[in-house]
């Protein structure tokens, strides 16, 4: 067991301590009533789409609030659904063929373009109260959290090892038990790295969620994004800074007291032989004890309510064998299945067919415009995916090899990482609206923000995971300058960018909706380019437009992926995969 | 004294008794591949029954049918003289690799079953305590399996499977991935639990390929042969516990099981179906053991030092080797002729000689005519590629061939070894970057 976090103090100061924490957890348990009470009200208050969003500073608290609540929930969602969706494929070969090239694709559609129906659906079954719109906004970032990690839980199970599955079939544990304590610990650490770009990504489409015209309408949910854009809109540079500060201090406050104690904790369930030496180094937890209070909840209530729904199904499962010796349900599953399986596809059939005929009005000469602002995307994308290797190789090394530079510069390159690109894009079209080409700059700019992080991380870790006996090879045969990076360094690290490519481009085919098209002081900016014709289209409710556009993207980044980067992919991990 | 009776009497019902089960693999094209043949096995009360073989022969699979984890392709298997319906046996397994769950204390670990099997939590602990008790892990309840070392592991191991009070102990080469004296210790106190009657097992069945670790505990030892697996031989060990690894009788039979291990009847088989067997293209594939022509030149090279002719069984030990990683090379250079086995004995063959004296270019020339000569899948690969104008196959071609004789598993490494050899017989050059193989014009 853990040690209390105290007991290494003296006694005079443990006294002070323990009171002062008791002071903390009254104000943060007033503090949460509080919320659930503001929540409450204006979520079940008359609609107000069109909020007036306040530039006090005063109004920030607030307002980070309901950000946190929707990020919350929509993460809350996303988890258990994608634990289904997952588990579903995992364990159904049948399901399997369907769900994981389904996923592929669902991964590939842009978050941003299911925003007018989403709205325009939720508006609708719940008109009179705010909810509707604040669940329309749940349930986009939800979209854009879900995918990778319901990918990651599904390949984690795939990869469950055999004497595992065979020592819980042995001793006959039952679906759930085999659920949470063989499938759930071994998926955590990824579910956790997961959750925590998930979550990024959900501030990232939270500033576009919250404020959007739609139509004729225009939607507006008090949080942190509409009060940054709302300050850029006005050019106000003080409400700008008092924004970002308060995201940026949320953020932090988020990553050392959910996420790093939830990392120290996962380590548990890494699955290995051996206990490793080095341990992840938290200065905050070594400050609020060994566990905060999300895994003391787990200790406290979670684990005991597991345990005894283990109990009673594992009971219940031996009174129903005794009752039923051979149990025999095959059949009306296979029939529920059919009926399922029918239903699903007249559903699909009906809505294709709606699609294509909402499509049918649309010219050839529409067509061509469409796939020319394609090709515009794609230069823009793949600029930016170049721009940024350009930068964060170079960097990447440095820091990876280097460990006196990477204790100053990753978490500082974390914390940049962590301030979503749409955050600061106001800011940055401040800049470059006067400049000549300014948006392109802008829009260029906003898909670097967005995605060069991923490619900067993962070169870190390629160029850390570099085994010093070739270093020393290299130098040994005088490797210098261009010879060493040709021979040595970028081969290593091939897999590693290639990895972080692969996310980034995906990310910023996504981007391009928000970069390239943007409501900015009273005015719409935008240049030309698949995503401003996405956004446009949504913005003046041409569902054709905006149903063709967004196939046309989610077929080329599908097309993309499995052209270019899986084939990379999988050059990368035969050839340059260093085994040791 | 015997400590348990080692040969039942015939009143006696088994445990597990498994008919005619055997496994195979059926092809798209409707052949089948055969993993083990039709095999008749007993488990009886009061016996160590100890399964050996060398590794990849199906033992595993064997022990996995019996238990009820791997469905059989035909046969049936009996639980007391009953076909098992509904509730599984209560049987547990040692795992080779332990199989703990990490995630969680050791235990936790060995309350696991118990709380499958729906007791409430102060009967667990009780239970898991005394077991826990049992096997020597007392004071490590609370640790977590990566704190422990190898033996203490699969003490729990032990432990978890001992918990749930089975009929039958499976033990699928438990201490294999133990030092050897760590397996020794653990291998003391199974005993020690078993003939103190200090658990209430009725019967352990062990997999193993280690000889002399299945004579020091089992009361009956079965040989399993391979391609298909089947069984090759089947003996009583009939010495009182503990026994004496010096004693003459211990000896004795270790050499005899070694001979039986080594049994040239299998391996002429080979040989003859690779000389008659032509290169027609729907011919019987032969088995290639997954070695490379270099460790075969090495064993070549201390068979010729040591007079032409060395005691398998002494070689091994003289190399601190265990019969599974000696066999596979020995089967190669029986397979290409260089070699004989007789009685245990291996005898170096003229062709050996030679190859054994012969710089690099020699023994390439060597290894490359009785390559030809022997193993009909390199003959064929090198008639396919002479068939073409470009010289030039893709793998996957002779991977569909292999498939048809093949699991997909086996058929990939078919092909891997198959390469290695045609490369260093310089038959054919292979780009692995393109999967071509291209024919060596000489």
């Amino acid at each position: 067991m853990l040690l209390p976090p105290t007991a290494a103090r003296p006694a005079g100061a443990r006294w002070a301590w323990a009171f002062l924490i008791d002071i903390a957890v009254f104000l943060f348990v007033f503090a949460a009533i509080y919320g659930v009470y503001a929540i409450g009200r204006s979520w079940l208050g008359p609609a107000v789409p069109q909020a007036q969003i306040s530039q006090s500073p005063r109004a920030l608290p607030l307002y980070a609030l309901y950000s946190l609540v929707r990020i919350s929930l929509a993460y809350g969602l996303s988890l258990v659904f994608a634990l289904g969706y997952g588990y579903l494929a995992a364990s159904s070969r049948r399901a399997e063929v369907v769900l994981v090239p389904l996923l592929d694709i669902l991964q590939s559609i842009p978050v941003l373009s299911f925003l007018p129906g989403v709205m325009l659906a939720m508006v609708a079954l719940i008109p009179h109260r705010q909810i509707g719109v604040e669940l329309g906004s749940i349930l986009l970032i939800f979209t854009g959290q879900v995918w990778n990690i319901a990918f990651s839980f599904y390949s984690s199970l795939k990869s469950v090892p055999r004497e595992l599955k065979e020592a819980a079939r042995i001793y006959r544990f039952g679906r759930w038990q085999r659920f949470v304590e063989l499938d759930l610990p071994f998926a955590t650490i990824g579910l956790v790295w997961n959750s925590m770009m998930s979550v990024a990504g959900g501030w990232f489409f939270l500033m576009a969620c919250e404020m959007f015209v739609l139509g004729d309408r225009d939607f507006r949910l008090p949080g942190l994004g509409s009060f940054l854009q709302t300050a850029a809109s006005n050019g106000n540079t003080r409400a700008i800074v008092w924004g970002l500060s308060a995201m940026i201090t949320l953020i932090v406050l988020l990553d050392q007291l959910v996420w790093r104690p939830i990392i120290v904790w996962a380590d548990k369930f890494k699955f290995e032989q051996v206990e490793s030496t080095s341990a992840t180094p938290n200065t905050f937890l070594n400050l609020i004890g060994r566990a905060s209070l999300v895994i003391r909840g787990y200790r406290l209530v979670l684990r005991p309510v597991l345990h005894s729904l283990t109990l009673t199904f594992a009971i219940g499962a031996r009174r129903a064998a005794e009752r039923l010796p051979t149990p025999n349900k095959q059949s009306p599953r296979r029939w529920l299945l059919g009926i399922f399986a029918a239903t699903v596809m007249v559903g699909l059939g009906f809505a294709v067919f709606h699609a294509v005929r909402e499509m049918s009005d649309l010219h050839r000469k529409d067509y061509f415009g469409l796939l020319r602002s394609a090709g515009l995307t794609f230069v823009r994308v793949n600029a930016a995916l170049l721009i940024g290797a350009l930068w964060t190789v170079p960097a990447g090394v440095a820091i990876g090899s280097n460990p006196r530079l990477a204790r100053v510069a990753q978490p500082l390159a974390q914390l940049a990482a962590s301030i979503p690109a749409t955050a600061l894009f106001p800011v940055i079209l401040l800049f470059f609206i006067h400049l000549r080409g300014g948006l392109e700059i802008a829009a260029m700019s906003l898909m670097l923000l967005g995605t060069q992080w991923y490619i900067l991380f993962n070169v870190i870790a390629g160029a850390m995971a570099i085994p010093s006996d070739l270093k020393e090879a290299a130098q040994i045969f005088g490797f210098g300058g261009w010879e060493r990076w040709r021979r040595l360094i970028l081969p290593a690290i091939f897999p590693y960018l290639v990895t972080g490519m692969v996310t980034a481009s995906g990310g910023a085919w996504n981007a391009s909706i928000v970069a390239e098209y943007f409501h900015f002081q009273g005015r719409i900016v935008s240049t030309a380019g698949l995503g401003s014709t996405i956004s446009r289209a949504s913005d003046s409710g041409r569902f054709d437009v905006l149903l063709a556009s967004t196939l046309i993207m989610a077929t080329v980044v599908v097309l993309i992926n499995r052209l270019v980067w899986r084939r990379l992919y999988r050059l990368a991990s035969s050839r340059f995969k260093l085994e040791t | 004294m015997l400590a348990r009776m080692s040969t039942p009497a015939t009143a006696v019902v088994p445990i597990i008794e498994v008919r005619q089960i055997e496994k195979f693999y059926t092809q798209p094209d409707g052949s089948r591949v055969q993993v083990i043949a039709p095999t008749d096995l007993a488990i009886y009360p009061g016996q160590i029954l100890a399964l050996l073989g060398p590794s990849g022969c199906g033992k595993s699979t064997l022990l996995r049918m019996m238990t009820g984890l791997a469905p059989a392709s035909a046969g049936s298997v009996l639980w007391h003289g009953q076909p098992v319906r509904g509730e599984d046996p209560n049987v547990a397994i040692v795992f080779q690799s332990f199989a703990l769950f990490p995630w969680l204390t050791v235990l936790e670990n060995v309350e696991a079953p118990l709380e499958a099997r729906g007791f409430p939590s102060i009967e667990r602990h009780r239970r898991a305590l005394r077991i826990i008790d049992a096997v020597g892990l007392d004071g490590f309840e609370s640790a977590y399996p990566k704190e422990l070392s190898g033996g203490m592991k699969q003490r729990v191991g032990v432990a978890r499977a001992l918990v749930v009070e089975p009929e039958v102990l499976f033990m699928d080469e438990p201490f294999s991935a133990l030092d050897v004296l760590t397996a020794e210790t653990l291998r003391g106190e199974l005993l020690e639990l078993w003939l103190g009657h200090k658990i209430p097992t009725r019967a352990i069945f062990i997999v193993t390929h280690n000889i002399e670790e299945a004579v020091v505990l089992a009361d009956r030892i079965i040989v399993l042969g391979k391609n298909p697996a089947h069984i090759h031989a089947d003996f009583n060990v009939e010495m009182a516990q503990p026994r004496d690894r010096k004693a003459p009788r211990f000896l004795e039979l270790v050499d005899a099981i070694y001979r039986v291990l080594t049994h040239p009847g299998l391996r002429h088989d080979l040989v003859e179906a690779a000389l008659t067997t032509g290169p027609a293209v729907q011919h019987r594939q032969i088995m290639l053991p997954h070695t490379r022509p270099g460790g075969m030149a090495g064993l070549l090279e201390i068979v010729a030092d040591q007079g032409g002719r060395v005691d398998l069984h002494r070689l091994a030990d003289d190399l601190s080797l265990e019969v599974d990683a000696l066999l596979p090379t020995v089967d190669t250079a029986v397979l290409l002729g260089l070699l004989r086995v007789e009685e245990g004995d291996a005898i170096i063959t003229p062709e050996g000689q030679e190859f054994a004296r012969g710089d690099i270019q020699t023994r390439k020339k060597i290894f490359r005519n009785a390559a030809l000569a022997h193993v009909p899948l390199l003959r064929q690969m090198e008639q396919s590629l002479k068939a073409k104008s470009d010289r030039t196959l893709p793998d996957e071609f002779f991977r569909d061939l292999l498939d048809e004789h093949f699991s997909d598993d086996e058929a990939r490494r078919q092909l891997e070894t198959a390469i290695q050899w045609g490369r260093y017989a310089e038959i054919f050059d292979y780009d692995a970057a393109t999967g071509k193989l291209t024919l060596t014009e000489v």
